[in-house]
């Protein structure tokens, strides 16, 4: 699949949407969609992502690439579709902040993986820690742009401790990015540095929780 | 002019001219923080021109740095057009709901008239203020939004890479009317007072976009915007990679580049040698956990991989230092500054 794959980081890259669907359509004629998104979309996403991680990839590279194949999997895997991975129980916010680009990547990044999750837009503190309660959240994910509202996780976090609840926090954004113990000190689980990152997240939380 | 004592202006404009002045010329960029200094709520401390010369020359007088910041908060630009501003506790504000609802209304936008707007009055206030107190012995940096990044409040981040990849019309169109904006903005502050223009442009830092897309859009956009300003200008990518494009910056007509600290100084500062003035790259996030000795080595260590020479102006790498920032930090770093940043730098090692 390296060649395919190369392909489609090209298309992507450029943000050629109609390239990047003839890589994808000439796929299906022998092989299932899962297995297209695990086997070709997904590593070209993660492609992209290590690029963005080492400066070598924009941000609007990162984002178009992540939209055209959240498009081109919905047409794969229909939103709700058997093979859609609605485990664990996800939902994505901001936390009263208005910079939506990295939430917005993030979430097309997942279900261009296959993912179901729930965005729950920009909330506040106590808004997010009753949703996730009602809805029995089990990983929350959580995009920052600014100072003040990396600040806020900590309070998310207490929130959620205080209920007894047992929740994942995943962080990402520029704060993270600029001080790379801040995310521990905030009480967050883990933190990745790539929207493609929190693939590999999710699935080592999946794992460790399906081993208890 | 030799080793005698300067005034922040001579010190600074030494330094652009790749020369070394008495000292390392300090930018304390403070917008929020002198809200602070007067005990104000952020919100009230922007409410007026008169809190904002009044914290600036404060701020001046408390940490010695080199510059005026006649900057408020960014939303600022696009409340001039009808945007809201939302107001937070220990932070800038946010811009509300974008303003270009649906991209078509691009093809009928108008710029606002830059005296016609009270926000953008309030600036020309502090700028005239300020003016009138520190004359030409210390330098005034108004700001503007670039016309190529002003679009990201205007639009929504996600909504505007759409339009800049898949749009190039309405594009094209937007960034004439905000060239428009801009050019009148800066002007404006010139005449109020202010010394040299700070050109925010976020987006043009290969963090954001690819610099092959950069070359057609926000280098064309700056080149022509920069030549309209009747002043001096430096271009500040706010915390984005800018090394990769170092010379194309420079052939924008700006004289200074705001450097981040996700890049090696020494490597910035030889790439812009003899072209532009570096200006960076204190880490604004781990700043507000350093303590003063931290801060010392980190004032130490950009000065010796950038102090050498002139051509460099020690500041954050952001273009705003945090309100959680402790005060004992940044006086750390203005004491640092005058034990280590005077020139000639014999303490720096020979390579």
């Amino acid at each position: 699949m390296e060649h395919e794959i190369s392909l489609l980081v090209e298309s992507l890259l450029v943000a050629d949407r109609l390239a990047a669907e003839i890589v994808v359509k000439e796929l299906t004629q022998n092989i299932s969609p899962i297995r297209i998104i695990e086997t070709v979309i997904v590593p070209a996403l993660e492609r992209i992502g290590k690029g963005w991680e080492e400066g070598l990839v924009a941000l609007s590279q990162v984002y178009m690439g992540g939209r055209i194949c959240e498009k081109m999997v919905d047409g794969l895997l229909p939103p709700g579709a058997p093979d859609r991975k609605n485990q664990p129980c996800m939902a994505l916010c901001v936390l009263k902040d208005h910079h939506l680009l990295g939430k917005q990547i993030v979430y097309s990044l997942l279900r261009a993986a296959g993912f179901e999750l729930t965005d729950y837009g920009n909330i506040s503190v106590e808004g997010v820690v009753e949703r996730v309660k009602k809805d029995e959240i089990k990983v929350l994910l959580i995009s920052v742009l600014m100072l003040p509202s990396a600040l806020k996780i900590k309070e998310v976090r207490r929130g959620l401790d205080d209920m007894g609840l047992d929740v994942k926090i995943v962080v990402g954004g520029a704060p993270f990015k600029f001080d790379p113990q801040l995310s521990f000190a905030m009480g967050a689980d883990a933190m990745c540095t790539t929207a493609s990152g929190v693939v590999p997240v999710i699935e080592q939380i999946m794992e460790v929780s399906h081993g208890q | 002019m030799g080793n005698r004592h300067m005034t922040s202006l001579e010190r600074v404009l030494t330094t652009l001219g790749h020369r070394e002045p008495d000292h390392i010329p300090l930018f304390l960029f403070f917008t929020l923080y002198g809200a602070k200094e007067l005990g104000l709520s952020i919100k009230d401390y922007f409410s007026r021109g008169e809190h904002v010369a009044q914290g600036q020359l404060k701020l001046l007088e408390k940490y010695g740095h080199d510059c005026i910041y006649n900057f408020y908060h960014a939303p600022l630009e696009v409340q001039a057009w009808g945007a809201e501003v939302i107001y937070c506790e220990g932070g800038p504000p946010n811009s509300g709901v974008p303003i270009i609802q649906n991209i078509q209304d691009i093809e009928t936008l108008e710029a606002p008239a830059i005296k016609a707007c009270s926000c953008l009055e309030k600036v020309l206030t502090s700028a005239r203020l300020l003016k009138e107190t520190v004359q030409d012995r210390v330098p005034i940096i108004g700001v503007v939004m670039s016309p190529f990044s002003l679009p990201v409040m205007q639009l929504g981040f996600d909504r505007y890479i759409e339009l800049i990849y898949e749009f190039p019309q309405l594009f094209q169109r937007l960034m004439e009317i905000n060239t428009r904006f801009c050019v009148d903005w800066a002007n404006a502050q010139l005449e109020a007072g202010s010394t040299a223009i700070c050109y925010f442009d976020p987006v043009s830092s290969p963090t954001i976009i690819p610099r092959e897309l950069y070359l057609k859009t926000g280098f064309k956009v700056a080149t022509n915007t920069l030549s309209q300003i009747n002043g001096p200008t430096a271009t500040h990518l706010a915390s984005g990679r800018g090394l990769s494009i170092v010379d194309d910056l420079a052939k924008t007509g700006t004289a200074i580049m705001g450097s981040s600290s996700l890049e090696d100084l020494s490597q910035v500062k030889a790439a812009c040698k003899g072209k532009l003035t570096v200006m960076g790259n204190l880490n604004g996030i781990e700043m507000c956990g350093w303590t003063p000795e931290q801060a010392e080595n980190e004032v130490k260590k950009a000065i010796a991989a950038a102090g050498p020479g002139g051509g460099f102006l020690l500041s954050d790498n952001h273009g705003e230092i945090p309100f959680q920032v402790p005060e004992e930090v940044l006086l750390a770093i203005s004491r640092a500054v005058r034990r280590w940043g005077q020139y000639p730098l014999d303490w720096i090692s020979s390579p």
